[in-house]
């Protein structure tokens, strides 16, 4: 009846996964309690779950990966305790929790907080920046996030129910294979990956759709703001490599479930298959996650310069270069396999060679802020933290793009410290430095500079503290992964890295703090002009939060940096444009699509984790009835009547005319 | 009452009723009319969807001689049951094709009947591959046998997976015109359903070539 579930899946006898679930599912229950007590519930499902808006999405999405980010920094916290600790003794986590740790933290960091981060990100950014109103399918874009948030839900049930995959944060065959790991966390991470990666394949075909064929009157593609280049990079990048990811994990669960032999031992079988197919997508993978991050930076350095970007056309151009690039260079991620040493040369320089527009890159934000108004506000810290950090980085990457070296660093705690390097100081600062320039947009008002600051110089030590070790050890040739050791030279080194943790901690303590108390100070933080940062692209232009419709007419576009063109025009004659004619305007309505979709791929995704075949099968007709409910509707749009958008933007246009004759005055 | 006035009055959020699209600068344009930015995205939904036939494609190519001592492709391919897939499957496609020209003039008896011709012609490739498969299981030749055997069902098996929602889809959509006829968002779907299905033909010869003519070479 219920496959290979029992109760002997939830683990009473071990106290800490017990715990930690018991507390998320006390939380989780006592939200729900709230929100429905309160009577929100209405409100939520309305406004917020059954959403195609965008704006609301890509908001869904950042808090996704912000809650998320907080299960993945407690697994790094328990690792970072273990290794300080489990010199000559096993410490306080057994090897078979702690290899469900590191793997857990891994796959969280990169699919549940870095991905959702940085799509919900582009979902809110984009549209608003290319002067539009929503993005190409707005319904589908909906299903994509549930089916991302699906993905993390099954992860964190694997932390009650049953085990998490102790392969690493990729299931590397044959440990992977059923018989070295016959439990069902390799198939919580497959499964959770497949229904997830639907969700990614869909947001990137979405975002692409919406670049390339849905940008306002005189949006060039040199027109563009760089962030939505990036962002055409990137969702490319998810077009061309996540199915490859799917046919992967596809190949791993067929050998898993039905005998196949992929990446088994025995049979022909080829284990190295496995390593080629999963970087063929890893690889592009990190550029996924990096390239809408150079973005965010590019935005605020110009922003915060008070310049127009340096050298948009070669920005443009390494873009799409590195898009191209990362492609090419899959191998280095196992120079050790043995290809021979014509192959690993070759990938080794393609490797190096991706250094030159990622430098290109950096000169240009230099020369951006060289000879500008320079405003140092958080996003701005964030920024030139994140050059330094990733520049140093960058140059071990370097490093271990050498094949010799690689040879000796291969696995060890100095590749650990790299990826680390360039994944926190490039994607999850450029994270949060979007997430402090956009909230103003997002709701209307600033989040408390104070303790933002605090934030991030809690955070930049803590990670020098945290990382930099690590490179000293990976020279003293720690591997990676180790659960104990009895080498004493290490111990300093991993004691210094657990209080860099801390470091890191009490900066993340700032950041909610900073939620917080930006939340109740909210009137204090108040913008009503829709333009707090004196931004450059056309997002400001509009009020903040923006209407559902975002433009009330789809503004007219003559060069780069539009909105600061149009401001320029304004402050010269003490005057907006004229206001245009405002027409009716047609917007998709909400649909509950996307959450029942995720329902369904919950009882399906867990169904096939435990074998119940019957709710498999459940599960598919429940998917395919969604599919075929949603085809039959025939009102998918509302229209919002001319009198409205009329009543939205005269007052938006009041507070402008305002601030405007204001700057007019004073210059 | 005119489709054309319907369409503008339907699927425009953006107002491009109003401009006069041809006589404008590409960037000039403003956003594109939903049936492009439809056809467009289901484009790219089919060029991702072939990345992923491209990496089993790979694994076929590179354990197609992993036998581990079973049958090779030219012991067990019957290449005559697979020209006569072949052949069903092309057909569909023309018919698919006739299908969408119905679709194009409004004529719901035609669409209905081309579309049947194809559901049927669909059908039949897949009954003869699934004869095929059970025909290899039944001799010792399933995919657990071989390195090769799993990557030749994954390979050949994902194309039929995907005919079968094609055929899954193709009934939703002849009940969607009979119930709701030729809207404007049905028309798109008819469009998106013809690029899938002409898609999946691409692939087949590739399947075709790789896997069966290369196969029963060797």
């Amino acid at each position: 009846m219920f496959g290979k579930l029992s109760w002997a899946a939830i683990p009473i006898d071990q106290p800490l996964p017990m715990i930690a679930s018991g507390v998320v599912a006390f939380a989780i229950t006592g939200i729900l309690l709230w929100v429905v007590l309160k009577g929100h519930l209405p409100y939520l499902w309305h406004e917020w779950i059954t959403s195609v808006d965008h704006k609301r999405i890509g908001v869904m999405y950042t808090l996704l990966a912000m809650v998320m980010l907080l299960r993945g920094f407690s697994d790094a916290v328990m690792m970072r305790l273990q290794q300080s600790v489990a010199f000559h003794s096993q410490g306080f986590l057994p090897p078979e929790h702690y290899n469900q740790v590191f793997s857990a933290h891994g796959t969280i960091m990169i699919f549940f907080v870095a991905m959702p981060f940085m799509i919900g990100l582009m979902n809110f950014v984009v549209p608003l920046q290319l002067g539009v109103r929503d993005v190409a399918f707005p319904t589908l874009n909906s299903v994509g996030f549930w089916l991302t948030a699906t993905g993390a839900l099954l992860v964190n049930i694997s932390l009650m129910v049953g085990e998490f995959a102790r392969t690493g944060w990729l299931p590397y065959p044959p440990l992977s294979e059923l018989t070295y790991s016959p439990g069902v966390g390799v198939d919580y991470y497959c499964w959770a990956l497949q229904i997830s990666g639907v969700g990614t394949l869909v947001a990137g075909i979405n975002l692409v759709t919406t670049i390339l064929k849905i940008r306002t009157r005189g949006m060039g593609y040199l027109r563009m703001p760089m962030f939505c280049w990036t962002a055409l990079a990137s969702n490319l990048l998810i077009i061309a490599a996540f199915p490859i990811l799917t046919a992967t994990l596809a190949m791993l669960l067929l050998d898993r479930y039905l005998g196949f032999h992929f990446f088994t031992n025995d049979a022909g079988g080829n284990v190295m298959m496995f390593m080629n197919l999963i970087w063929a997508w890893g690889h592009p993978e990190v550029y996924i996650l990096v390239l809408p991050a150079f973005g965010v930076f590019s935005e605020v350095i110009s922003t915060f310069s008070s310049k127009p970007l340096f050298g948009y056309r070669s920005m443009v151009a390494a873009t799409m270069a590195i898009c191209i690039l990362s492609f090419m260079v899959w191998l280095h991620h196992f120079f050790t396999m043995g290809a021979g040493a014509d192959v690993n040369a070759i990938f080794g320089i393609a490797t190096m060679i991706i250094a030159v527009p990622t430098g290109v890159k950096v000169f240009n934000w230099l020369f951006t802020m060289y000879g500008g108004r320079i405003r140092f506000t958080s996003p701005m810290l964030w920024s030139i933290g994140f050059m330094i950090t990733f520049i140093i980085g960058g140059m071990t990457g370097v490093l271990l793009a050498v094949p010799p070296a690689d040879f000796l660093l291969h696995n060890s705690l100095f590749l650990v410290a790299h990826f680390h390097n360039v994944i926190i100081g490039g994607v999850l600062f450029g994270a949060f430095a979007g997430y402090t320039y956009w909230f103003p947009k997002a709701f209307g008002f600033r989040l408390h500079e104070g303790l933002g600051r605090a934030a991030f110089w809690f955070w930049i030590s803590g990670f020098y503290l945290a990382f930099m070790p690590l490179y000293v050890l990976g020279f003293l040739g720690m591997t990676r992964r180790m659960q104990h050791y009895d080498v004493a030279e290490w111990r300093p080194w991993l004691v210094a890295a657990a209080l860099g943790a801390g470091l890191i901690m009490i900066g993340i303590a700032f950041q909610i703090a900073q939620l917080v108390v930006s939340i109740r100070r909210r009137e204090e933080l108040r913008d009503v002009s829709g333009d707090p940062w004196d931004g450059r692209s056309l997002e400001w232009a509009t009020a903040s939060p923006p209407p559902a419709f975002n433009f009330a007419v789809l503004p007219d576009v003559t060069g780069e940096d539009a909105y600061w063109a149009l401001k320029q025009h304004a402050k010269d004659d003490a005057e907006e444009a004229n206001e245009g004619h405002y027409k009716p305007i047609e917007m998709p309505r909400n649909s509950p699509t996307g959450f029942v979709c995720a329902f369904f791929a919950t009882v399906m995704g867990f169904a096939l984790i435990w074998h119940i075949w019957w709710m498999v099968i459940a599960g598919a007709i429940g998917a395919f009835a969604t599919f075929v409910v949603f085809a039959w509707r025939d009102e998918d749009e509302y229209i919002v009547p001319a009198a409205e958008v009329t009543r939205i933007d005269r007052a938006h246009r009041a507070r402008q005319h305002a601030r405007f004759s204001a700057a007019g005055v004073r210059s | 009452m005119t489709a054309a006035a319907t369409a503008t009055a339907h699927g425009d959020p953006h107002h491009l009723g109003a401009l006069d699209h041809d006589q404008r600068a590409s960037n000039q344009r403003g956003p594109a009319p939903k049936r492009i930015v439809t056809g467009y995205g289901f484009w790219i939904f089919l060029l991702s969807d072939m990345v992923m036939f491209s990496a089993f494609f790979a694994t076929y190519a590179v354990l197609h001689d992993q036998t581990a001592g079973g049958p090779g492709g030219a012991q067990l391919f019957d290449l005559r049951s697979v020209a006569i897939e072949t052949g069903c499957l092309l057909a569909s496609s023309f018919t698919c094709g006739l299908a969408s020209i119905a679709a194009d003039v409004r004529n719901r008896v035609w669409f209905q009947a081309a579309m049947a011709v194809t559901c049927a012609l669909g059908l039949a490739f897949l009954s003869l591959e699934a004869r095929e498969f059970a025909s290899l299981v039944a001799q010792g030749a399933g995919p657990t046998r071989s390195a090769f055997l799993s990557a030749f069902f994954t390979l050949v098996g994902c194309h039929g997976l995907h005919v079968s929602d094609g055929i899954l889809w193709l009934l939703t959509m002849m009940a969607q015109v009979a119930a709701k006829g030729f809207r404007p968002d049905i028309r798109r779907r008819i469009l998106c359903f013809a690029l899938f299905w002409h898609a999946l033909d691409i692939i087949w010869v590739a399947v075709f070539t790789v896997v069966y003519l290369l196969g029963s070479a060797a």
